[in-house]
């Protein structure tokens, strides 16, 4: 594979990587299955012994599992004899995982403990005697957890999660996490638009109070209050953020006044969803730190949840959205957190257009491969945390590292 | 009964019809309009796609169509099965809603079921509460005109 960035900042971007099926394959490969830590779950998910989840890593299904000691366990659903998938529920508890087609069987950990007929019946048949099950067990993920979310890796040469995350996104985890959580459900989108424009999405704070009018219109988020974009020394990580009521109504009037933007005109009837209940001590009231490659923490107001991309073809991925509270929420806080839900999600108010927006630009690049999306928002060059949202740098600093993991960088590419 | 028959008519023309605001008028002004995920429900968890009570806050929802956000630009067309009754005024009922782009292309967008507690003020059938559980857990695309 070749590409030909016309730029080494990156802030040119060929439209045909969202379309190529090869480049699809050796994005599963290279990145998701390469030396990156992906989002599994949360702990609260699995608080028991043998509780187990099913989840993703790029196109790869895998099966996240506590076993009788405690521990944490990830390795690939599919079973070792011809491949069909070993858990098909959502979710469960079982001392063993067993195999529907022909009852293999794996512990929690992911070995393969046994299988029927192994010694053949009546002395004919079965496996061979010096069969190894230990050596087809299912590929397992290196595991690691920070204060309760699950993260893992394919890779042997990923480097331990604190040193991925880095200084700021260990810091969010802990943030997020400060106490423990409670998990109040899911919600899942499916967008026919490449992965990578979800990225894309999630590191463009350009866009933000733009598209999602509603920030704008009812006051929730606007470019004009204090907030900004922070990367971690790679540039792979991004987070943009924002500071509750730290601008005026009239500087925010002054800036709007060029788009459709309504400051005036508009008023919720039940003003309930824009309460904010401060509740970290740095005040933001949007935190949206995004992991490389598949992970996203995501505050809007008191709506706290986590998201995950599940990449299912060239041109299709699924959002999937967990949604939780603290576990020492009253009932009232909790019913706020859940109405609260409104603002994101699938039908969210602040959340819904970005859904039509990466299908138009799926839909209309098909026919312009050889064209590139322009990314200068912000400036040019060496890619920098700002203290402003006037910026969509974080976007070439996912490319930058994307293309490093692709083996496909840019001559001279910035870093 | 023939009320409530009448009432979910008129629920899914309204929709499709694109008249969001005599959609909001089905609802009586004391209402709980609540679109869960069977996913969620078989699991006991109570997370919301989207989540009103009461009448201003589905007021709000329309006015944020028509005024501030952006969605995909569609027809509905919502099919609802028999009302399966479970009590004077409460009932069940399937429905397939199909989504229709402006090039005419359809695709089923979300199946489920309804369950309505409703009321007759001064004798015109009202919604006074309506869950809809949608087997559809995956959103195809996004949701806003309600289901």
């Amino acid at each position: 594979m070749k590409v030909d960035w016309p730029r080494n900042d990156y802030s040119r971007v060929p439209f045909h990587l969202h379309h190529d099926p090869e480049v699809f394959e050796l994005e599963m490969e290279r990145i998701f299955r390469g030396p990156t830590w992906n989002y599994l779950c949360l702990e609260a998910e699995i608080p028991k012994p043998h509780d187990f989840r099913t989840t993703w890593v790029g196109d790869t299904p895998v099966i996240v599992s506590r076993d009788k000691q405690g521990a944490v366990h990830a390795f690939v659903n599919r079973c070792s004899h011809r491949g069909a998938m070993i858990v098909r529920e959502l979710a469960g508890n079982a001392e063993r995982l067993v195999c529907l087609y022909h009852r293999w069987c794996y512990s929690n950990s992911g070995e393969l403990t046994g299988l029927p007929f192994r010694q053949g019946l009546r002395g004919e048949g079965g496996m061979p005697k010096d069969f190894d099950m230990k050596a087809v067990s299912p590929q397992r993920l290196k595991v690691e957890t920070m204060n309760g979310v699950v993260f893992g890796t394919f890779s042997e040469h990923t480097e331990p999660l604190d040193k991925y995350l880095g200084e700021f996104g260990t810091g969010m985890v802990k943030r997020f996490f400060h106490k423990p959580v409670k998990v109040l459900g899911y919600s899942r989108q499916r967008i026919r638009g490449n992965w990578k424009l979800y990225a894309e999405n999630l590191r463009d704070t350009y866009h933000a109070s733009l598209l999602h009018e509603f920030f704008v219109t009812y006051g929730v988020d606007r470019a004009t209050q204090k907030g900004g974009v922070k990367m971690d020394g790679r540039h792979r990580h991004n987070m943009n953020h924002a500071y509750a009521a730290s601008d005026s109504q009239e500087e925010a009037k002054k800036a709007y006044a060029d788009t459709a933007a309504r400051l005036d005109r508009m008023r919720l009837r039940d003003t309930k969803l824009l309460q904010f209940k401060n509740e970290y001590p740095d005040g933001m009231n949007l935190a949206a730190p995004t992991f490389f490659p598949n992970a996203l923490l995501i505050q809007i107001n008191n709506s706290i949840g986590t998201r995950q991309i599940r990449p299912k073809s060239v041109d299709e991925h699924e959002v999937f959205q967990t949604l939780f509270c603290y576990e020492d929420d009253d009932e009232e806080m909790m019913r706020h957190r859940l109405l609260s839900a409104n603002l994101v999600g699938p039908a969210g108010f602040v959340s819904m257009e970005d859904g039509e927006a990466i299908e138009v630009v799926q839909k209309a690049t098909r026919s312009g491969q050889n064209t590139h999306a322009v990314v200068e928002m912000g400036g040019r060059g060496a890619v920098k945390d700002e203290t402003h949202r006037v910026t969509e740098s974080p976007i070439r600093g996912f490319w930058s590292y994307w293309a490093e993991l692709m083996g496909v960088e840019a001559p001279n590419g910035i870093r | 009964m023939n009320h409530w028959y009448s009432l979910m008519a008129e629920y899914g023309m309204a929709l499709d019809e694109d008249r969001l605001e005599d959609w909001v008028e089905l609802f009586a002004e004391q209402c709980d309009y609540r679109v869960v995920t069977r996913e969620n429900v078989e699991q006991g968890l109570p997370n919301v796609l989207m989540w009103c009570d009461n009448k201003n806050m589905l007021r709000d929802r329309v006015e944020s169509y028509r005024e501030v956000n952006e969605y995909n630009l569609h027809y509905d067309r919502h099919v609802i099965g028999p009302l399966r009754m479970l009590g004077e005024a409460s009932f069940e009922a399937s429905y397939s809603l199909f989504q229709t782009d402006l090039e005419g292309n359809s695709r089923l967008f979300s199946v489920g079921r309804y369950r309505v507690e409703a009321l007759l003020d001064d004798g015109r059938p009202r919604i006074k509460t309506m869950l809809v559980v949608a087997d559809t857990g995956t959103v195809p695309s996004l949701l806003a005109t309600p289901i």
